[in-house]
């Protein structure tokens, strides 16, 4: 029984410790889509995670930056990483995001994660002025496949008010930050709009 | 109602592209201080200023300090308190706008990453314990320059009666004032002169306007607006406002909202970039919403009967304007606004019973080539109509101005577009002609970078500000990895010393009078307290000496 409880409590913590390392790299040689990143798993608070570095092998490439903590996407509660052993291999949620270089990054998340979160916990570009608010357009996101978009609550006057001020708005663009993980929605895949060109100065005389 | 306040942490990790080079060097006698040109090696340091502590400033900084490691940059900000027009501009009835000031800490909190508050750059003229950097002293002791302070003026209309009778405020100063900008303080507006209130321009700030005139006094006791503007605020005489526009609720203004993309015509039509109407249907819906406030129907005849062909934006703007409040009769409820279109100011005209004060506007009637039109032609029809106007507010835009030290740095201002003249990178350039003044050209002026409202003119919100920082941030960060010309005063590495160099500059007693962000948290918690005791988020300090009260 005692071993098979740090088993459920040291997985957790290998994933973040693989999810951290991809994210000391620079993007272009980070986790390609195929590598899933459970991104509830990112934001284990660091007590977790020196206890890791004590009992495992893989603590020795671990580096110390300063822990980023995430408040919303949610770390298994104490008594409850046998549940979520089994979300590993069963329930949790998959949701890929594709930034503006074409790149995809797929993250196991829980239902209840918002995108903006997801994004922000992940490293990737969504800045979230507003902090989730939905007062200030900048966690856009385009959804790729027209039968995901059908399956998110329709969006509410004030998302459609904001979206309305998003650049490059299309028939499937949500706010991130309202966008709430759901069972209906694993499989997601939504792509970040790409703000800017590589632009010339040439091309403004 | 932050989900992420006080939780988020710096998280840029960012792709990177290889540099192009550019030109640059051609222009090594542009400025007195000589460019230095360098070996492209991407981890010698690079020490930058920061100019204005706005949304501009921060995220240029944030940008740079993520694709730049060996980056340190100094943000000198004028004022003791940081964040520009998030503090001093957006309305108080907005907090979850003002979210963002906590990325900003988060940049604020970065080793490499100091803040030179109280420290006026270029200008001279501030009194008492205020501090003053000249722009050359800046360019002794840094590799670049970003100039991110703002548009601190505004635009006039430079029309009869304007500057000589009194109840005509400007817009700015009004929003300076309810949101305790130092400079504004003593504005005193008099809000007790009568019923009617002209705002004249259909901008944003028109409408933040409004609604402070218009909402109920205890929704905004519970907000972060100054107490001498409640108690002002309280007394208000003001039950009828007009926001008058020159052209029609289908016309737009000049500028779109991403503008800093404004020369790739094609491409904003291939991503479906729409142009910012002067004003936005948030807030437009919200005025909607304020309780025992009516709207006065929009003139029918400015709006297509089939709205459905329209695009998104403007369609769904149209249906908001046009279902108004239908709840709420301009006979009954206690105070009412309208849109008014289609009228360009004349003059004002004074009271009778006292001829220094302003009675009525008169407007000049113009009409629309094609009402439907956004890009409509506009002229006047030689009639004109007045309105009451107890006060007036004029919203017609705010203004940039140059810095003194400009010409000697070799930078040039665009007066009518009220610019830093630039690339649209925000690479700061000039335009410099032969010896015969046969021909010219743009050259860039090293070092020196702009971004947000001093690079684009005065439009957008802080989500295109945003974009903007960034792509200065991006060009910046692109010139240095290529080597390209920076400042310096002389060759080799190490040389530029920063802060340090310019306080050595300035002498002690100067130096004194900085502020420094830790010394900003001590304002920060100290306004944050006298808040809590009345119920509010916060109390600002509405002059500098009692920001500066606090540390001593
Ligand atoms: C009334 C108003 C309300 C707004 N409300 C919203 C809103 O609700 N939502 C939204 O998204 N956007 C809003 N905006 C737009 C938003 O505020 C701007 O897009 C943004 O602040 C522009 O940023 P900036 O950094 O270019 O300039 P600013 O924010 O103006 O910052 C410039 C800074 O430079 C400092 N400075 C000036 N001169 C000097 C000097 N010589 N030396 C040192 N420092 C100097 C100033 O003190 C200031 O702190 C509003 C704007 C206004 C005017
Ligand atoms: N809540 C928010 O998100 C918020 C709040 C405040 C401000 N902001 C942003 O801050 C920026 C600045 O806002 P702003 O309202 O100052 O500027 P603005 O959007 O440029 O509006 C200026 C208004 O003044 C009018 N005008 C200009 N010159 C005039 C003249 N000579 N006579 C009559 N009318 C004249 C313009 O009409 P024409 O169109 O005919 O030129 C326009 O209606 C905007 O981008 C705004 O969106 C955002
Ligand atoms: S984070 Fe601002 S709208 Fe979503």
């Amino acid at each position: 029984m005692a071993s098979s409880r740090s088993v459920t409590k040291c997985l957790p913590r290998l994933f973040s410790t693989i999810c951290r390392q991809s994210r000391h790299l620079p993007s272009h040689a980070r986790a390609p889509s195929n590598l899933l990143r459970p991104s509830s798993l990112c934001s284990l608070p660091s007590r977790s995670i020196s206890r890791l570095q004590a009992s495992s092998p893989y603590t020795r490439s671990f580096t110390t930056t300063a822990q980023r903590q995430h408040g919303h996407i949610k770390p298994p509660k104490p008594g409850e990483e046998f549940v979520y052993l089994l979300n590993i291999f069963g329930n949790l949620l998959y949701v890929t995001f594709i930034d503006k270089d074409g790149q995809d990054y797929k993250f196991a998340v829980s239902e209840g994660d918002n995108l903006l979160d997801i994004a922000q916990a992940n490293d990737l570009e969504m800045e979230g002025a507003c902090g989730g608010s939905c007062a200030c357009s900048t966690c856009h996101v385009i959804v790729t496949e027209d039968d995901y978009y059908d399956k998110i609550p329709e969006p509410e006057d004030d998302e459609n008010d904001m979206l309305d001020l998003a650049f490059g708005l299309t028939e499937t663009s949500r706010l991130g930050c309202q966008v709430v993980m759901k069972k209906e929605l694993d499989g997601l895949v939504v792509r970040l709009p790409s703000m800017t060109r590589n632009l010339q100065a040439s091309d403004f005389q | 109602m932050s989900l992420l306040a006080g939780s988020r942490t710096s998280r840029r990790v960012l792709s990177w592209k290889p540099a192009v080079r550019r030109g640059h060097g051609r222009c090594k006698n542009l400025s007195t201080v000589s460019p230095t040109p360098r070996n492209p090696d991407a981890s010698s340091p690079f020490r930058m200023a920061i100019v204005g502590s706005g949304p501009a400033g921060f995220y240029t900084a944030s940008r740079v300090l993520s694709k730049l490691p060996q980056a340190k940059i100094d943000m000198y900000e004028a004022l003791p308190v940081p964040f520009g027009l998030v503090r001093h501009g957006v309305a108080p009835d907005h907090p979850e706008v003002k979210n963002c000031q906590d990325r900003f800490d988060e940049i604020a909190s970065s080793p490499n990453f100091t803040f030179v508050g109280n420290v006026t750059v270029g200008d001279s003229s501030q009194p008492g314990r205020h501090c003053t950097v000249e722009l050359q002293s800046l360019m002794r002791h840094y590799d670049s320059i970003l100039l991110a302070y703002g548009a601190a003026e505004d635009k006039k209309l430079g029309i009869f009666g304007e500057s000589t009778l009194t109840g005509i405020y400007s817009a700015r100063e009004f929003v300076g004032w309810y949101n305790g900008l130092p400079d504004c303080t003593n504005l005193h507006p008099d809000l007790t002169r009568g019923e009617d209130a002209v705002i004249i321009g259909q901008g944003n700030v028109a409408l933040d306007v409004a609604r402070m005139l218009l909402e109920d006094i205890d929704t905004l006791r519970k907000t972060d607006i100054t107490e001498h503007a409640l108690s002002r605020l309280a007394e208000s005489r003001v039950k009828r406002v007009h926001i008058v526009g020159r052209r029609g609720p289908m016309q737009v203004s000049n500028l779109p909202l991403y503008d800093f993309i404004e020369p790739f015509l094609p491409l904003r039509q291939a991503l479906n970039v729409t142009y910012q109407a002067a004003f936005t249907i948030k807030e437009a819906r919200e005025l909607m919403k304020l309780p025992d406030v009516a709207f006065h129907p929009v003139n029918r005849t400015l709006i297509p009967q089939d709205l459905k062909s329209l695009p998104r934006a403007s369609k769904r703007l149209m249906e908001v304007l046009l279902k108004g409040t239908p709840d709420a009769d301009p006979l009954e409820t206690s105070k009412s606004w309208s849109l008014d279109s289609c009228l360009s100011p004349k003059h004002f005209l004074a009271r009778s019973d006292s001829p220094d004060s302003v009675a009525s506007t008169e407007f000049d009637v113009t009409a629309l080539a094609d009402p439907f039109d956004p890009k409509s032609r506009v002229e006047k029809t030689g009639e004109a109509i007045i309105l009451p106007s107890d006060i007036v507010l004029r919203s017609v835009g705010y203004k940039s101005v140059p810095l003194p030290g400009f010409v000697e740095a070799g930078i040039q201002f665009d007066e009518r577009r009220g610019i830093v003249c630039n690339d649209g990178f925000g690479r700061v350039t000039r335009l410099v002609s032969d010896s015969d003044a046969s021909s010219s050209a743009r050259q860039q002026v090293p070092g020196l970078y702009c971004a947000g409202w001093l690079k684009r003119g005065p439009t957008g919100v802080i989500a295109s500000t945003m974009q903007d920082a960034f792509t200065t941030g991006d060009a910046i960060t692109q010139d240095w990895l290529a080597g390209a010309s920076f400042l310096g005063s002389h060759e080799g590495s190490s040389r530029a010393h920063g802060w340090e160099g310019v306080k050595e500059e300035l002498g002690l007693d100067q130096a004194r009078r900085v502020v420094t962000w830790d010394q900003w948290k001590m304002i920060d918690t100290v306004e944050r307290s006298r808040g809590e005791a009345q119920g509010k988020e916060r109390e600002k300090f509405t002059n500098v000496a009692d920001m500066l009260a606090v540390l001593d």
